[in-house]
């Protein structure tokens, strides 16, 4: 059974006077214990909202309807009330955000937040947890964490900051740690550094991670699995190395083909996909890549293009998928 | 034969840190940009990268005199820029344009998009009568691929992409020799990336324009650019043509932002090496002695690094420039790197204090294999 298994996942805002935003439709994937899935698409796919659903973290209010299941062992992380939401978050299950200092209080020291956390969740107090707590921010790399405790948020560096929130989401061993673009906004130097720090906690402890990016490299360089993501669907899925060596879905292909590569030879041209992501076609009637996608057939539209389970648990959403498998003349 | 159309010569930009009630006390500068020597060829596109705050922004205004420089100069196709009065600037400016990164906020919200394009011309007297004028616009508007009947709607009214577009007519609509684009791709979506990409070579090819690249995206600046500088605090401690850059990176904060850029391609991210730099970027306000990439150069030597600044120096036979005194011992493999100790770099208002005693991992010693 795996850790974490999301089951048609929606999510929609509805707001008087104004259309209703189906910003998750239908979003299925699962995470297996101490596997790193990459949630990978470009803005306004989903992502956040996917993440902020499963956290318990969309605003209550009228109008914001969630959909689906997103079993969590025996809990349903979408239907469990708040009570147990707030057990299960920081201890089970952690977020990290692309900027860390929205989740930071800026008025208390780093340190003080930091115990909280293992106060709350683990019953440390005093000595104890001041203790733990320089130990965590040694962990994540921060230098001369004695110091560090007693300073506030902005007395930080972005990346010291991530850091931080780095070392509150791992305080408490979580099973699963999702990550939205957790180094969108730092220098790439620094990304590299935290996303080593990424990959060493999950290696060294097991926890599952979640890695919701914009960027095609980080999902090469660091994840099991792979969902990309468009128009609040997942249109592609698979292995790592399937996904990037025989990608089926043309928005797949599309968007490896769009960015430039340190390793291209110069003068190739970049093959940019036509139009923008507002041209989507609402996927009740039909693909909604297809305003966009060259391989569009008459097939395409009428209704939604179901999920294809291709070998080794790929699977597209694409009545047109691409083939790079090479035909073997008889 | 190539010709050089811009010519910067030691450009200097230092701002002053205010301080007292009155911000009346100058206790210091920021080196912005300290020391920088480089020519654009004509046709040609020269790419700038480097991390936030290292200049690179700067830079690109000093050049085209819109923030005035503490020293230096810049010679445009054969007129020196720093020294002419301010009525012949103002006329040269035609020939110099700028892109931005977010188009949004360098668009006049209140302005369709005919306005936003006649401004121009009307400012430099350009164009003639109307028809002329309409004349000229709906052919910008033409070359950057946007409908017609974008010239009746406003800003808003366009995706990021469009947008984008809109600043890109602007600039060609005067029909200038040198672009100065600033991060004209960092806001978008990667798949937009690639179509504004595509078009500034488009317009390159077919106006034959002069660019000058900003951005922090290496693989970006690598596609696009004939030649690649790359800035750390101020300064360049490389340039090279692309292609070189890419295969031989001779500098160590050139081998360690190359290694750190992901692929999109889990066979080359298994395989290659990484460099991981210790601590943060230091402050311009405070640069570190000698090479200011000691404090986090995996292959410092003492005391050499820490006491001399290195200037640029040709290696090779070719144009290949770098800004590191033991470039070729480091590439020969005689020197190895070794782990670094992090610095604390205090960003917001606390001081820099004692140094940490992180150890940072370094996987790996010797060149990036990308
Ligand atoms: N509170 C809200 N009310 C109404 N619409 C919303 C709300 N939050 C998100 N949306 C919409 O839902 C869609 C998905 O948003 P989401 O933030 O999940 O995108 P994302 O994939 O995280 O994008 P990015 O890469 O820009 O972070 C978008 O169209 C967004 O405008
Ligand atoms: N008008 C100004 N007054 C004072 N300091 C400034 C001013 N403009 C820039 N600086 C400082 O000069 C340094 C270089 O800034 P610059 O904007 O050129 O960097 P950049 O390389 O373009 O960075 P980014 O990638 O973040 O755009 C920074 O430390 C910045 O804070
Ligand atoms: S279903 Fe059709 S339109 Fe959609 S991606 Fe596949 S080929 Fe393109
Ligand atoms: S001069 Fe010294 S510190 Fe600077 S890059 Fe070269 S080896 Fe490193
Ligand atoms: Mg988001
Ligand atoms: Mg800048």
């Amino acid at each position: 059974m795996p850790l974490l298994d999301v089951k048609d996942l929606s999510v929609t805002f509805a707001r008087r006077g104004q259309r209703t935003v189906r910003a998750v439709d239908g979003v299925s994937f699962s995470v297996e214990a101490g596997e790193v899935v990459g949630l990978v698409g470009e803005s306004g796919c989903g992502k956040s909202v996917t993440s902020l659903a499963l956290m318990g973290l969309l605003p209550k209010q009228r109008g914001v309807t969630i959909g689906g299941s997103a079993m969590f062992g025996d809990t349903d992380l979408l239907k469990t009330d708040e009570r147990t939401m707030r057990d299960i978050r920081g201890r089970d299950v952690a977020m990290i955000f692309q900027d860390p200092l929205s989740s930071l209080n800026p008025v208390i020291p780093i340190g003080i937040q930091v115990t909280e956390v293992l106060t709350r969740h683990r019953g440390l107090t005093g000595a104890k947890a001041t203790a733990e707590a320089t130990d965590l921010l040694n962990r994540v790399g921060i230098p001369d964490p004695t110091r560090r405790l007693k300073e506030y948020p902005h007395q930080l560096s972005g990346g010291m900051r991530q850091r931080a929130l780095i070392a509150m989401a791992v305080a408490c061993a979580p099973k699963l740690l999702i990550a939205d673009e957790p180094t969108t906004a730092l220098d790439v130097t620094i990304q590299a550094q935290i996303l080593e720090l990424l990959r060493g906690l999950v290696r060294d402890s097991g926890t599952a991670l979640v890695m919701i990016t914009h960027d095609l490299g980080v999902v090469a360089g660091m994840c099991d699995t792979v969902n990309v993501l468009y128009a609040g669907r997942v249109v592609e899925s698979a292995r790592r190395k399937p996904l990037f060596a025989d990608p089926r879905h043309p928005y797949t292909t599309g968007l490896l083909g769009s960015v430039p590569r340190l390793d291209a030879g110069k003068g190739e041209r970049l093959h940019a996909i036509r139009g923008s992501v507002r041209d989507v076609l609402p996927w009740p009637d039909g693909c909604a890549f297809a305003p966009r996608c060259d391989r569009r057939v008459d097939a395409c539209v009428g209704e939604p293009p179901a999920l294809v389970e291709g070998v080794h648990r790929h699977a597209y959403r694409c009545v047109n998928p691409e083939s790079r498998t090479v035909e073997v003349p008889s | 034969m190539t010709e050089t159309l811009v010519e910067v010569d030691d450009l200097k930009v230092h701002f002053p840190i205010k301080r007292g009630v009155f911000l009346d006390r100058v206790v210091g500068h920021v080196k912005a940009v300290d020391g920088v020597d480089l020519r654009i060829n004509k046709g040609e596109t020269y790419g700038l990268v480097g991390e936030s705050g290292c200049g690179k922004s700067t830079l690109g205004r000093a050049l085209l005199q819109l923030t005035p420089p503490t020293g230096g100069r810049v010679n445009f196709d054969g007129t020196e820029l720093t020294t002419l009065p301010a009525k012949q600037l103002r006329s040269m400016r035609r020939r110099m344009q700028m892109i931005f990164q977010d188009p949004m906020s360098s668009l006049d919200p209140r302005q369709n998009v005919e306005s936003i394009l006649t401004e121009g011309l009307q400012a430099h007297g350009l164009g003639g009568d109307r028809t002329e004028r309409r004349k000229i616009i709906a052919k910008s508007l033409d070359a950057v691929g946007l409908p017609q009947w974008a010239l009746s709607r406003y800003p808003h009214e366009f995706s990021g992409g469009q947008r984008q577009r809109i600043g890109i007519a602007r600039a060609v609509v005067l029909n200038p020799d040198l672009i100065v684009a600033d991060e004209p791709v960092s806001a978008l979506d990667v798949s937009i990336q690639a179509q504004v990409i595509n078009l500034l070579e488009d317009l390159q090819e077919e106006l034959g324009l002069t660019y000058l690249v900003i951005a922090h995206d290496l693989a970006v600046v690598k596609h696009i650019s004939d030649t690649v500088g790359v800035m750390y605090l101020g300064a360049l401690v490389e340039e090279a043509s692309s292609d070189d850059l890419y295969r031989q990176p001779l500098h160590p904060y050139t081998r360690a932002l190359m290694s750190a850029v992901p692929v999109p391609d889990p066979e080359i991210e298994d395989r290659r090496e990484r460099i991981l730099l210790a601590g943060d970027l230091p402050s311009p306000a405070n640069p570190p002695t000698g090479c200011r990439f000691h404090t986090r150069c995996p292959w410092a030597q003492p005391t050499r690094c820490r006491d001399e600044r290195p200037g640029l120096r040709i290696i090779g036979t070719g144009t290949h420039r770098v800004a590191c005194h033991w470039a070729e011992q480091i590439e020969s493999g005689e020197i190895r790197s070794h782990a670094v100790k992090a610095e604390l770099i205090a960003d917001g208002a606390g001081a820099r204090d004692a140094h940490g005693a992180l150890e940072t991992a370094l996987e790996t010693p010797g060149g990036p294999v990308v």
